[in-house]
This record gives C-alpha cells, sequence and structure tokens, in this order.
C-alpha cells in the first residue's frame, strides 16, 4: 500500500485515494483531430517502466485531486523528472 | 503411552496432559507440544502421503518449512492444509492428514506409486488438456488431495485488523531480534517486535548453546522481560510477519486463539526502519528415497529432543555437510540416544567439531546414497563420496543437513538484493532498497558467537552439496518433497528446454504450494546450475512472494464484512416502511427503499398491480431522497453543464429544471437525470442512486484536472434534501389538502418547473418532474421533516387512496412509458439514438463530453441495436429480462434481447422493452424470444404503452 502525499493532509495510506490514471495528452479540440488522433487522444496512455505522472482522488479525505509522479518498478513516489514536460 | 517422551527436559508442562485425536485415532500430549512433536511423542511414524505418488510420509521440520505432513483440523478450528509443526496442541483437537484415504498408513491413492513412470513432470500439462479437459477435471480435482476449505465460518470468535506505526519493526525474537528490540527500546524508539514462534527465542528455544556460560535461554528471558517493562515495545508472539510491501509497510498475522475471541489479527504496520531478524532454515540433503519416514532435518531432532523433550528415533545416523549437525549428534548422545555414526561428505573437519562428538563414529567423505525402508528407515546406504561400494546402516532416525539458507523472504520482498555467497553456499542480503537491515542469521551470521557478544558457538564450515550423485544410486530423490518433485523431473524440465529457474518452477511445480520450498529450493537451484555448469548466483532465486506462510482469508479482511465496510443508508422513512410491511430491497449505492407493500397473503404481483393502478388512476407516493443530489454554485456552471451533459443546460431560465444525458468521453452514457436551475448561479443537478459517487468523481475530476480555472464549486446534497414523489391524476388535489402556498395550477407551476413555498406547514421545494408518466410532484423537505411530512402525505392522501409505491411497482409505471433505466436499457454498447432519444445530443454545441466519440462510432455504419416496445403475441405470456432475441427464434447469434418485462394493468397485458438489430424500423414486424426448450413470438412497437403523448404528466 503506496503512502501518498496530499498537499493539504499529508502522506496518508493509498486505501483512501481512488485512481484516476496517468496523465494523458491535453484533451484536443475534438473539432481540429482527425478520427486517428481522436481514437489515440481516448486510448493510448503512458505506460512506461519507469517515472509516470498520474492523478490520484483524495476521495476518502480531503477530496482533492492531486498529480504525482510515481516509478513503476519500485514504487517510489518522487520529484518530477528533470526532462519532464 | 507417549513412548517416545524423555522423563524430563524440554519447555512442555507435563502436568499438563492433552487428548487429542489424529486420523480417529486418540492420543495424548502435553501443553507447550505442537500437533507434530505430540505425534512423534505417540511414535507415529506415518503422518501423511505424498501429493502425486501417495508415497508414505513423516513429519521433517519443526517449524513452517515442514514440507510433509499437512493437516485438516475439524470441529470450532476447521482449517485446511495446516502444517502439523504450526498447530499448536490443545485439549480435544481433532486432525486428519490430508492427502489419503482412508488413512496414511493404508491409502488407496497409493497404486500411483507403481505408475510413477508413467506420471512425469509437465504430465498434466502434457495430457489435461483442452478440448477434453472438462472430461478429466472432476477427477483430477478430487485426486489432487489438497485439503477442502472448511464447509462452515468459525463458530465463534472474529478476526480483526488493525494499523500501526512504529520507529522500528523487528521481524523475529531470536537472538538477533531482540537485540536490536532492545537496543532500539533503550534508545525510546517505537518498537513493533513481532515473532511467528508461541515464545521468544528463536533457535535458541532448540538448541542446548550458552552465552557468558550461563544456558542461552536465561539470556532470553532477562531481554524478554526488559522489553517488556519498556512501554515503548509491542511484543506479539505467534506473530508472522508475512509480507514486505512498498514504502515500508508489513504485514503481521497475529494468531492467538485464546484472547477476546478474537481468532486471528491482521496488523498493517508502517514501520520507520524494518529490521529483518527472520533467522534461517536447515536445507535438505538429496539421494535416493530421501522422503521415508524417519529422515529428518537435523535441526528438527534436536529441537524435538530438546524444546520437547521428545526422541524421534533409537538409533541415528547423521549426514551433512556443515558442522551444525555435530551439535545435534553431541545432544543426542548426552540424551542417552544411540548415534550409529555421523556421515560427512566434507573430506575435512574442524576439531572443534570432531572434539564435540568425542567416542562417536564418524565418515568423512561420505554420503548417503540411498535409504531402505517404506514407513520407516530400517537403513541407510553409506557411500564413498567419489564413489565406490557402499555399506548399509542400519538405523530408525537418518537427520541431515544440507547446510542453512537465511530467511531473506522479506528482505526480498522489499525489493532488496541477493547475492550468493560462496563461503556460505547460499543467498545472503546484499543492497538494501527500502529503510531495512538484515540481521544475525539472516544476514548470514550463522553461528551464535557472530550475533551476541560471549555466544558460544561452533563455526559454520559448509562446503555445498546439492544433490548427492554417486554410481549406482537408486531410489527417487527429491528436491521438492510436497509436490513429489525429483531430480529427475528437473533434468527433464531442463531437457525439454526450460532453462530458467522460474520456468523449471513452473513447469515443475518445484517450491510451490504451502512451504513454497523453504527447504528444497536452493536444491533446485543447485541441480540447474550442475546440470547447466554455471555459478548458482547466475541461474538466481524464484521470487520470493508473500505471504511467506499461509494467511487465512478472514484475517485479510478482518472485520470488513460487507455491511461493515457498506454500511445500508436509510431515509427517514425507512422505519415507516418496514412498520406497513414493506419488503426492503436495496436500490443501489446501499441504499435501502421499499420494494413493494404486500398485505397479508398478498404475493407480490398482486401487490405490485394493486400500487401501479393507484398511480394510474388515482395517487401514489414514494420517496425520492436516495436519488444523488449536488449543488453547482459559480459563474461557469453554465460553461460546465453544456461541457458534461449531451444537451444544452446554459439556456435553463432560474425556477425551470431539464432532463438529460450525460456521456463518458468515450461516448458512453454514463448518467440521466434533471438539472433545475435556482438562480444565475446555482443549480441542481439530479443522478441516478446508484452512480451519484461516479458522477461526483467524474464532475469533479474534469474541474481539478482540466478545468481549474473554471468557477465551479460543488457541494453533495443528498439527503440533504428528502422529497416525497406524488404521482398520479389525483396528486394535485392531495398536495392541496396538505395545504401549501405554492400556486399549484398547471400555468403558474408547469411540468419541469419549480418552487419554493410551504408544505403542510413544512418549508418545501415543490418540483414537477414525472418518473413514471403521471402528474407528479416532487416535495422537498429537510430531512427533520421528512418522516412527519410522510405521515402527513398519508393522512391528506387517505381519502383519494393514496398507496405507498415501492420499486417494483415504479419500473413498471417506467416501462409502461418506455423511460430508461441504466441499469436495464443501457450497457457498453448503445448511445442515445439507439434509445430514440437523438433529440437529447445537442447539434448545436461544437463540442461536449462524447460528441465526437458517438459520432465516430455512428460513421463505421455498422448495425446497431436499438429500443423498441415488445407485445408477446400471447399476452399472458411473461418473458424473462434479459432473455435473448435470434432470426427467427432458430439458434444462432442474438440480434438483440429482452432488457424489460411487466405485467401492465393499463393494458391488462405484458409488455417490455428490448433492444434489437434495427429495431426502429421494425415496428409491426414479429421477432423471437429463443429460450431454451422455446420460442416465444413477439410483436414489435415503439416503447411506449401508455399516453404516447405525455399529455398527463404536463396535465
Ligand atoms: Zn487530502
Amino acid at each position: 500500500m503506496l503512502l501518498i502525499p496530499c498537499p493539504y493532509c499529508g502522506k496518508r495510506n493509498e486505501c483512501e485515494f481512488i485512481y484516476g490514471g496517468p496523465v494523458g495528452a491535453k484533451r484536443p479540440d475534438p473539432n481540429a483531430v482527425n478520427d486517428a488522433e481522436w481514437v489515440e487522444y481516448l486510448t493510448v496512455t503512458p505506460n512506461p517502466q519507469g517515472p509516470v505522472q498520474e492523478k490520484w482522488w483524495h476521495a476518502r479525505g480531503c477530496g482533492e485531486w492531486l498529480v504525482i509522479w510515481r516509478d513503476t518498478r519500485t514504487h517510489d513516489i518522487m520529484e518530477a523528472p528533470d526532462d519532464a514536460t | 503411552m507417549q513412548r517416545n517422551r524423555r522423563a524430563e527436559g524440554g519447555r512442555i508442562d507435563r502436568s499438563r496432559p492433552l487428548r487429542f485425536t489424529f486420523n480417529g485415532k486418540p492420543y495424548e500430549g502435553y501443553q507447550g507440544d505442537n500437533l507434530a512433536s505430540a505425534l512423534l511423542a505417540n511414535g507415529v511414524r506415518v503422518t501423511a502421503r505424498s501429493f502425486k505418488y501417495h508415497r508414505p510420509r513423516g513429519i521433517v521440520g519443526h517449524g513452517p518449512e515442514e514440507p510433509s505432513t499437512l493437516v485438516e483440523l475439524d470441529g470450532e478450528d476447521a482449517s485446511g492444509n495446516r502444517p502439523a509443526t504450526t498447530v499448536p496442541l490443545c485439549d480435544g483437537l481433532s486432525a486428519r492428514s490430508v492427502n489419503c484415504w482412508p488413512s496414511p498408513g493404508f491409502d488407496l491413492g497409493g497404486v500411483n506409486q507403481l505408475f510413477s513412470g508413467l506420471l512425469p513432470v509437465g504430465f498434466y500439462y502434457k495430457t489435461f488438456k483442452w478440448p477434453g479437459w472438462h472430461l478429466f477435471e472432476p477427477a483430477i480435482r478430487k485426486a489432487a488431495g489438497l485439503a477442502a476449505a472448511p464447509a462452515s465460518p468459525p463458530a465463534s470468535g472474529h478476526f480483526e485488523a488493525r494499523h500501526a506505526h512504529a520507529d522500528v519493526l523487528v521481524a523475529g525474537a531470536g537472538p538477533a531480534g531482540l537485540q536490536a528490540a532492545l537496543k532500539a527500546g533503550r534508545a525510546g524508539k517505537r518498537v513493533f517486535l513481532a515473532d511467528e514462534g508461541t515464545e521468544a527465542g528463536g533457535s535458541l528455544l532448540n538448541r542446548a548453546l550458552t552465552i557468558d556460560g550461563k544456558p542461552a535461554m536465561d539470556w532470553v528471558s532477562g531481554t524478554v522481560a526488559e522489553l517488556d517493562a519498556l512501554e515503548n515495545v509491542t511484543r506479539l508472539q505467534n506473530a508472522t510477519v508475512w509480507a514486505y510491501r512498498e514504502h515500508n509497510l508489513v504485514m503481521v498475522n497475529e494468531c492467538d486463539p485464546d484472547r477476546d475471541g478474537i481468532l486471528e489479527r491482521s496488523w498493517r504496520v508502517r514501520a520507520g526502519e524494518v529490521v529483518i531478524a527472520t533467522g534461517t532454515t536447515e536445507r535438505s540433503m538429496v539421494f535416493g528415497n530421501n522422503d521415508r519416514p524417519g529422515v529428518m532435518l537435523a535441526s528438527s531432532v534436536q529441537a524435538y529432543l530438546n524444546r520437547w523433550g521428545v526422541v524421534p528415533g533409537q538409533r541415528v545416523v547423521l549426514f551433512t555437510n556443515n558442522n551444525s549437525a555435530y551439535a545435534v549428534a553431541a545432544d543426542l548422545a548426552a540424551a542417552g540416544v544411540s548415534v550409529s555414526a555421523i556421515l560427512d561428505s566434507r573430506r575435512t573437519v574442524a576439531p572443534e567439531a570432531l572434539d564435540l562428538v568425542a567416542g562417536l563414529t564418524v565418515h568423512l567423505a561420505t554420503v548417503v546414497s540411498e535409504v531402505r525402508g517404506h514407513k520407516g528407515v530400517r537403513a541407510v546406504k553409506a557411500a564413498p563420496a567419489t564413489g565406490g561400494a557402499g555399506t548399509w546402516i542400519e538405523c530408525d532416525l537418518l537427520a541431515h543437513s544440507g547446510g542453512w539458507n537465511p530467511n531473506v523472504h522479506l528482505w526480498s520482498q522489499s525489493r532488496g538484493a541477493l547475492r550468493f555467497d560462496d563461503d556460505l553456499a547460499a543467498f545472503v542480503p546484499d543492497q538494501p532498497v527500502q529503510a531495512c537491515r538484515a540481521v544475525g542469521a539472516a544476514a548470514g551470521d550463522l553461528s551464535l558467537d557472530r550475533i551476541i557478544e560471549g555466544g558460544a558457538d561452533l563455526a559454520y564450515g559448509i562446503e555445498p552439496l546439492w544433490r548427492v550423485d554417486v554410481p549406482g544410486q537408486r531410489g527417487m530423490a527429491f528436491l521438492d518433497i510436497q509436490n513429489d518433485v525429483t531430480v529427475s523431473d528437473v533434468h527433464l524440465a531442463l531437457r525439454e528446454g526450460y532453462s530458467n529457474v522460474e520456468h523449471v518452477k513452473r513447469y515443475t511445480t518445484a517450491g510451490m504450494g504451502i512451504d513454497q520450498g523453504k527447504t528444497g529450493n536452493i536444491n533446485i537451484i543447485g541441480t540447474v546450475a550442475m546440470q547447466q555448469g554455471v555459478p548458482l548466483q547466475d541461474v538466481g532465486t524464484t521470487t520470493f512472494r508473500s505471504p511467506y506462510t499461509p494467511v487465512s482469508f478472514g484475517a485479510i479482511g478482518g472485520l470488513r464484512e460487507e455491511t461493515v465496510l457498506f454500511p445500508y443508508r436509510h431515509t427517514p422513512v425507512t422505519r415507516w416502511n418496514k412498520d406497513n410491511g414493506a419488503v426492503m430491497y436495496e436500490a443501489g449505492a446501499r441504499w435501502q427503499r421499499p420494494g413493494y407493500f404486500p398485505k397479508p397473503g398478498e404475493g407480490l404481483q398482486e401487490a405490485v398491480n394493486r400500487e401501479c393502478r393507484a398511480v394510474r388512476e388515482g395517487v401514489g407516493v414514494y420517496d425520492g431522497s436516495p436519488l444523488g443530489t449536488f449543488e453547482l454554485k459559480g459563474r461557469d456552471v453554465p460553461k460546465f453543464l453544456d461541457f458534461i451533459y449531451a444537451n444544452i443546460m446554459s439556456s435553463l431560465h432560474p425556477g425551470n429544471g431539464r432532463y438529460g444525458l450525460m456521456l463518458s468521453d468515450d461516448g458512453l452514457i454514463l448518467d440521466d437525470g434533471v438539472v433545475l436551475r435556482l438562480d444565475a448561479h446555482r443549480w441542481l443537478l439530479s443522478t441516478s442512486t446508484g452512480h451519484a459517487d461516479a458522477v461526483n468523481q467524474h464532475m469533479e475530476k474534469l474541474l481539478q484536472t482540466e478545468f481549474p480555472d473554471w468557477q465551479v464549486m460543488i457541494t453533495t446534497v443528498t439527503s440533504q434534501w428528502n422529497n416525497a414523489t406524488i404521482c398520479g391524476p389525483r396528486s394535485r388535489d392531495v398536495i392541496r389538502a396538505l395545504g401549501t402556498d405554492i400556486d399549484l395550477s398547471p400555468e403558474a407551476l408547469p411540468f419541469m418547473s419549480f418552487c419554493d413555498g410551504t408544505v403542510a406547514g413544512f418549508p418545501a421545494r415543490i418540483v414537477r418532474v414525472s418518473f413514471t408518466g403521471e402528474l407528479s410532484y416532487e416535495v422537498n423537505v429537510a430531512p427533520r421533516h421528512m418522516a412527519a411530512m410522510w405521515d402527513k402525505v398519508m393522512e391528506a392522501g387517505a381519502p383519494f387512496g393514496i398507496l405507498p409505491v415501492g420499486s417494483e411497482s415504479s419500473h413498471v409505471l417506467r416501462v409502461e412509458k418506455g423511460f430508461l433505466s441504466l441499469g436495464h436499457e443501457v450497457d457498453g454498447t448503445v448511445d442515445a439514438y439507439d434509445l430514440g432519444m437523438g433529440w437529447a445530443m445537442s447539434k448545436k454545441k461544437a463540442d461536449y463530453t462524447g460528441k465526437r466519440s458517438v459520432m465516430l462510432r455512428r460513421a463505421s455504419g455498422r448495425v446497431r441495436r436499438e429500443l423498441v416496445g415488445i407485445l408477446p403475441v400471447d399476452p399472458d405470456r411473461q418473458i424473462p429480462e434479459g432473455a435473448p432475441l435470434t432470426p427467427g427464434g432458430r439458434k444462432e447469434a442474438t440480434e438483440g434481447l429482452v432488457t424489460a418485462c411487466v405485467w401492465s394493468v393499463v393494458n391488462n397485458r405484458w409488455v417490455g422493452l428490448a433492444l434489437l438489430e434495427n429495431g426502429h424500423s421494425r415496428h409491426g414486424e414479429i421477432a423471437h424470444v429463443r429460450m431454451k426448450d422455446d420460442v416465444i413470438p413477439i410483436t414489435i412497437t415503439k416503447p411506449v404503452f401508455h399516453d404516447p403523448e405525455g399529455k398527463l404528466m404536463r396535465s
């Protein structure tokens, strides 16, 4: 069980949170992209071996959605990598 | 009679005899025994039959490493697959061996031994496979032979789960663990010390060692006394640390059946530092028939002798490749047991070890190649390690030591690396990853003098021997006794190309099961290394997964039983409902709602018909409080609602409401509900009962992650408002009778509008929405007024014949109108157009959630399943909900399904709804429901069976 840092509540057990998936591409203007690009946006999410930026909801806590960087190999929660955009 | 029990010695209480039965026979043991020590004391040699070949087996180990004797406990302690060495003896205990019938001494499955040549590794994979698997499965499952799950939960007591925090968690209360706990405890740290044994001491309980010239157990009791006096130290016995998770979370399972009716307690401990003091496990030697009853680990023989006062054999041979067995021989000799010989595979042995066994016969450079005896050891063949003729030595007990493995399970689970140490011939902890350290034997310090100052012990001095391999060797040589995996099985797997040790494990099942190969895994790795000619480091270990020892599901769940974890939710009317005979249903999101209100002697259908008729012809009322309700405030709410709903909400005027469909961005229907605009910046949004949480999450996620600069605040107000929904042609009369200052005329309060005021003296908001198709008023009041309001509604409605309406009737009424129910008509395939609700998909908005995906999917031109009404050709024929429709009723791929079918009181027949391919253009056609033994013809219609123009609800 991860220990997730909430900006309001501090480090809390993972069971207080709901996973919100990796932070993917920003939602494009659906009228400005073609079908393939739209499907790509909807279905292709980052799944790296290594640091991934993800959304978590402190649902059984303060209700805040937060974003963390987590290393998928180690579960380490970390600072954003230097080359992160 | 306990014929193998010594007259004195050991940590048992001879004044407290305990009676127990094993495979139906009565025996007696003592307080302090476990089942295995008691069986050995009684001279029971054959205690099990093996998994695959049904070979007779005895007790091998003395703790959780026991690979051989698994038992099933009966009665109140019912549980399966418990190693006999981990079952504390208690009075009245009743245990049976698994894997054999009718008894381990006479086992019918033993015929498998005759066919062992026909049961090679991978036999099941190779033989019993698709398409015939279903033919073999029942027989294989029966023969597979591990214990069944208990038929019923424990008769008394409960499981519990607790969280704890510690500066230092110490796993193991052997010499190293006690020392680490004491140091941290004296420094004032919060210490959590968990040990799997019934008492502290670890290996010192089993060995006759000294510290500073005094018995080592004196040091243990002194240390335990000091620890127990420290308030900052929590010490648990019978508490196994079974998992090391991420971020230093450690799982501990505490078994202590005698306290407060708690069967087991599961601890989740978040620790600043974890000290892994888990000790070592002795490993087996591998030779012919190394599984015969009477072949035991040397350290276990020593444990039975010293800790339980049991002599498991009268004439003992020891076989070793390290010095630890010399201390065992010395203990046996001191106890007066005849030691026939010590066979040592090494060429030379340290003088200290030989001094310890002065007077005993020692054969160096000698191995055991084979054991004779079927239901018990009768002789062992001592052969020169380099080959040559051997000699038989008669004995009834063979104590063997293949060396020691540091228990690195927790270390490995913490993701710490392992390294093969050539001096120790074992994998030991290398670099840590999380905040932990290994100490004592778990870190590779395999003798007491290296752990504790003043501890006296022999140096380890191992020369590894992964398996005995001399010419002319006979008998099956087991690497994994529990799973009946032999050296030749591993060789076969390697020949068949399973060269990775993880593949070898899965193909042969070696190292799986209850014991997880604690005594044999290293020999498997060694055997692979020998065969491939590589060092053990390169073969590597298989993954050490949790749990370290089996954990019952009850302990993991703790008290989080369904109704505790997800309590039911009630409205203020629950009491009234129950008092008035309601049959209560769960209506999604754990809400308890009335299903129907039968009169005495009345069945479901009669009650539902009566309730429906009241709504259609007079008036009914239901409690609509469980509907999800959210108040949205802020100047960007209109923009936000236009984005999350398929239709336009921003054009709504204060005082009015609008029905809307909410989609997810992949074009699926998420929810439907009514939105009210309270004033310029305040909106009230309602959701279906079961989806309230999902909708809340959807909205919060969008606002916080996609549109953080939009000014929208969401407040959950479900059950901050309760409502009585009064519906039916006489509903207006009932509200007038209740007394209100709100103008109820259709001009002043039309359909889909609302007004605040008072009703029956209570502050109220009346909303004109309809889920039944009738004139309908939702009277919303504060929860504290709801019960009183409800009583007044029933009183004022009585002259009009008002009836309470349950969810069964609500279902009938909505089907008659063809209103959508998310759980019935909506799945992951239909869209608004399929449901005939294309009007809800705004053409004016360039973008809203889900639009692009719906259009994309429809552009594929694939056949759609569309919502239709159905009328069984036989009006009295009911169709089960979910029944498939097939072309012509033939046994073909389905073209749809029946989503709902109800008895319609207004039509006096069964009517229903269905999703059917191209259904919108098939009105008037006959379609067919295909049942298992029947085909039911139905007429396809528009999906509405009552007031198609909607005049009544607008009246
Ligand atoms: Zn928080």
